[in-house]
């Protein structure tokens, strides 16, 4: 008997706006849906430079002991703001993990949470109503079950909602992953699964995360549509993530875009990765920072000036003061905040240590406050 | 409160109880959604969810695949939108998976969120030992969820009680771990109201009054102390509290009874080191000192793996054990 094909499948990459600032009109003639118009790329570049100042600042205020740990973005930002953009603000949901700051932004969440949250405040996430965004997830690839079980709410109501989700390469390690690729698919649920792969998990790089070619590749074991970028390209992750959308909002399912780019900056300010990776590739990754690319083509079509740039860059830096100052003018929070939220309705003995510690360090209950035999 | 005191004639067991609970709060609710292992064509294993299926549609009692952290995550993106999930976990023995899920996720987003965010729901989970199940299927973990801060843990062990505290669960605004006692699923019928009624979530019940001696137990446990009960001579008068709701706990009801008895013995089914027991006493201990008249006493089970069936009941509380516990604190 011979043997036959039972399965087969590959993996295409799309990149529309190349390192040296060409861009494939083929693949993205004007006016099509998916390709971003002049003025929608002057602003994306605009928002570039607004979240690599913010990175900038956010690093200092670490070194300068105003700010604990931060993850900076730097490198990634065409990734977070293509797919953002892509995304209808309001009415569909973004479940970030923590390199994504200029998406959420996009939707609306305020600046100075994210520096909050980085600064060890809770109110960092409380995120305003109206903004479709969870807060940043720390533990790797958990927020990718919310996001799908979301996803399966938006469907089971029968609402015109997509929800996309954020991740990186190390985190299709996690079971989470699997798990969630596994539900969005068999039940069709609208939603994006988004792996901006940076090629490194802290000090772990990909080919020794996986053995896989592509994390793209992965979804294909799940029925999802499955797609690979470079995600440099804001152009290629912004027509990725449009064409994903669509296909999620018509009930055609699940898309798991992988987004080529890399991580410039350490994993976070408490890490060094010159300890695991070579600065030559780093340096042939800097030649491929999305900014630079989308400032090139830009100048190159009359869109773009030095002029521009550097006013661009000064807005930035007045509007990142900005968002330093109210970030650090926020009071330290009273301690009834550890106790306040943790049900809507605060339980007896739960009380009774709030007031406690409102006077006594010790703070566990009233009976210890005098302790003495009677 | 019971709207209607309109019994159901021959009784309810305590999977009939639950079972109709759903159903009521699910027509009630359209924000309700059931889902997990088998709970949907084949009713549940232990056919709690009998025929909701059928009713419901395959979108609101839904069989997922096989995959806890699946479950208990997907669910609390659910409860986050705006829907009131019910993720069944099959056994306790199977929380496992779904701890990161229920114990980082599920219990933080509306600490963690400053309450923008909050998640609504209900694990229904069949909990505890007795009835000779394979390995895995027998534990007794409720101490592992009361310790976790976010959560409420709940353990009805009548059917009166598990449909009224179902319902004050899934409307209950935070999540909730509702542990069934699978060992009196089917042990007894009770008289149950047709309509819907709460019993309150943080409320322990005294199931028999008495002034010598207090005994703290839940589950399954309840119907151990009451053999116990029977086999005490009867100028003994002891005071049987039914905790119900594990987290937060009614620690009044505690006081008030060991202040008046001086005298306590806890009943659990789980390991004693750093259990709900342990707390009880130090709570106890911290809040009743001089009105103690006897070392607090403790019926447990052993720090050990839960046996397979065979020595099971050896490692499970019965009814002698507990006469010899309360004797021995009477006596003291």
């Amino acid at each position: 008997m011979p043997m036959r094909t039972v399965y087969e499948a590959k993996i295409e990459n799309l990149q529309i706006l190349d390192e040296d600032g060409n861009f494939d009109t083929k693949l993205a003639p004007a006016g099509a849906p998916g390709v971003l118009t002049d003025e929608q790329a002057v602003f994306l570049l605009d928002q570039m430079i607004q979240c690599r100042r913010l990175d900038e600042i956010a690093f200092t205020l670490q070194r300068s002991g105003r700010m604990y740990t931060y993850p900076q973005n730097k490198g990634q930002e065409a990734a977070a703001l293509g797919s953002g953009f892509a995304m209808r603000k309001g009415t569909d949901w973004l479940v970030p993990c923590y390199r994504e700051n200029a998406a959420l932004f996009l939707h609306g969440m305020p600046m100075h949470l994210i520096f909050l949250h980085w600064m060890g405040d809770e109110r960092g996430n409380a995120i305003p109503k109206g903004v479709n965004i969870t807060p940043i997830a720390i533990p790797i690839g958990t927020q990718m079950l919310h996001a799908t079980g979301m996803a399966w709410a938006f469907k089971q109501r029968k609402e015109d909602k997509v929800a996309i989700t954020y991740f990186g390469d190390g985190a299709t390690s996690e079971g989470d992953f699997h798990e969630a690729m596994n539900f969005a698919t068999a039940f069709n649920l609208p939603i994006i699964f988004f792996c901006q792969n940076n090629q490194w998990a802290i000090s772990v790089p990909r080919e020794q995360q996986m053995n896989s070619e592509t994390v793209a590749q992965k979804g294909l074991a799940y029925g999802a549509t499955c797609v690979h970028v470079d995600g440099n390209d804001i152009f290629a992750v912004y027509k990725a993530t449009h064409d994903a959308r669509e296909r999620a909002r018509n009930g055609g399912g699940v898309t798991l875009i992988e987004a080529e780019t890399y991580r410039l900056g350490d994993h976070t300010t408490a890490d060094d990765a010159r300890r695991y990776r070579d600065e030559e590739e780093v340096e042939s990754w800097k030649r491929k920072d999305p900014m630079i690319r989308l400032r090139k083509y830009l100048t190159g079509k009359g869109l773009w000036t030095d002029a521009k740039q550097q006013a661009a860059e000064d807005a930035a830096k007045i509007l990142v003061a900005d968002v330093v100052k109210l970030s650090e003018g926020m009071e330290k929070p009273s301690t009834d905040d550890m106790f306040n939220y943790l049900y809507e309705a605060i339980p007896e003995d739960l009380r009774r240590q709030r007031d406690t510690l409102r006077t006594h360090s010790l703070g566990q209950d009233p009976s210890q406050v005098g302790l003495q035999r009677r | 409160m019971a709207r209607t005191d309109k019994m159901n004639k021959e009784g309810l067991t305590l999977v009939d109880a639950i079972n109709e609970g759903l159903e009521q709060e699910m027509t009630r609710d359209s924000r309700v959604v059931l889902l997990g292992e088998d709970v949907g064509r084949n009713g549940g294993v232990f056919r709690v969810t009998e025929g909701l299926q059928k009713k419901f549609g395959p979108e609101r009692v839904i069989d997922t695949p096989l995959s806890e952290s699946g479950i208990m995550g997907t669910s609390i993106g659910m409860a986050m939108a705006g829907q009131r999930p019910i993720p069944e976990i099959q056994f306790e023995g199977f929380l496992g998976p779904a701890y990161d899920q229920l114990v980082n996720h599920a219990a933080r987003f509306r600490h963690r969120t400053r309450g923008s965010l909050t998640v609504p729901m209900t694990v229904r989970v069949p909990w505890g030992g007795g009835i000779h199940a394979p390995e895995f299927h027998s534990d007794s973990p409720e101490a592992i969820y009361i310790h976790s801060p976010g959560l409420k843990v709940l353990c009805p062990s009548t059917p009166y009680d598990a449909k009224g505290m179902l319902l004050s669960a899934i409307r209950d605004p935070d999540p909730v771990i509702f542990f069934e006692p699978k060992r009196v699923y089917r042990s007894f019928r009770e008289q149950v109201p047709e309509g819907e009624y709460t019993v309150p979530i943080g409320k322990a019940k005294i199931v028999s009054e008495g002034t010598d001696v207090t005994i703290v137990t839940w589950g399954a446990n309840v119907f151990q102390c009451l053999e116990a009960l029977d086999k005490l001579p009867e100028d003994l008068s002891v005071e049987l509290i039914d905790l119900r709701t594990l987290h937060p706990m009614d620690t009044d009801t505690i006081f008030a009874s060991v202040e008046k008895t001086g005298r306590l013995v806890i009943v659990q089914e789980a390991t004693r080191l750093c259990s709900l027991s342990s707390e009880i006493t130090a709570q106890v201990m911290e809040r009743c000192f001089l009105h103690l008249q006897a070392p607090v006493q403790r019926v447990c089970g052993f720090d050990t793996i839960m046996p397979y069936a065979k020595l099971e009941l050896d490692y499970l509380p019965n009814a002698d054990k507990i006469v010899e516990a309360i004797t021995q604190v009477a006596a003291y």
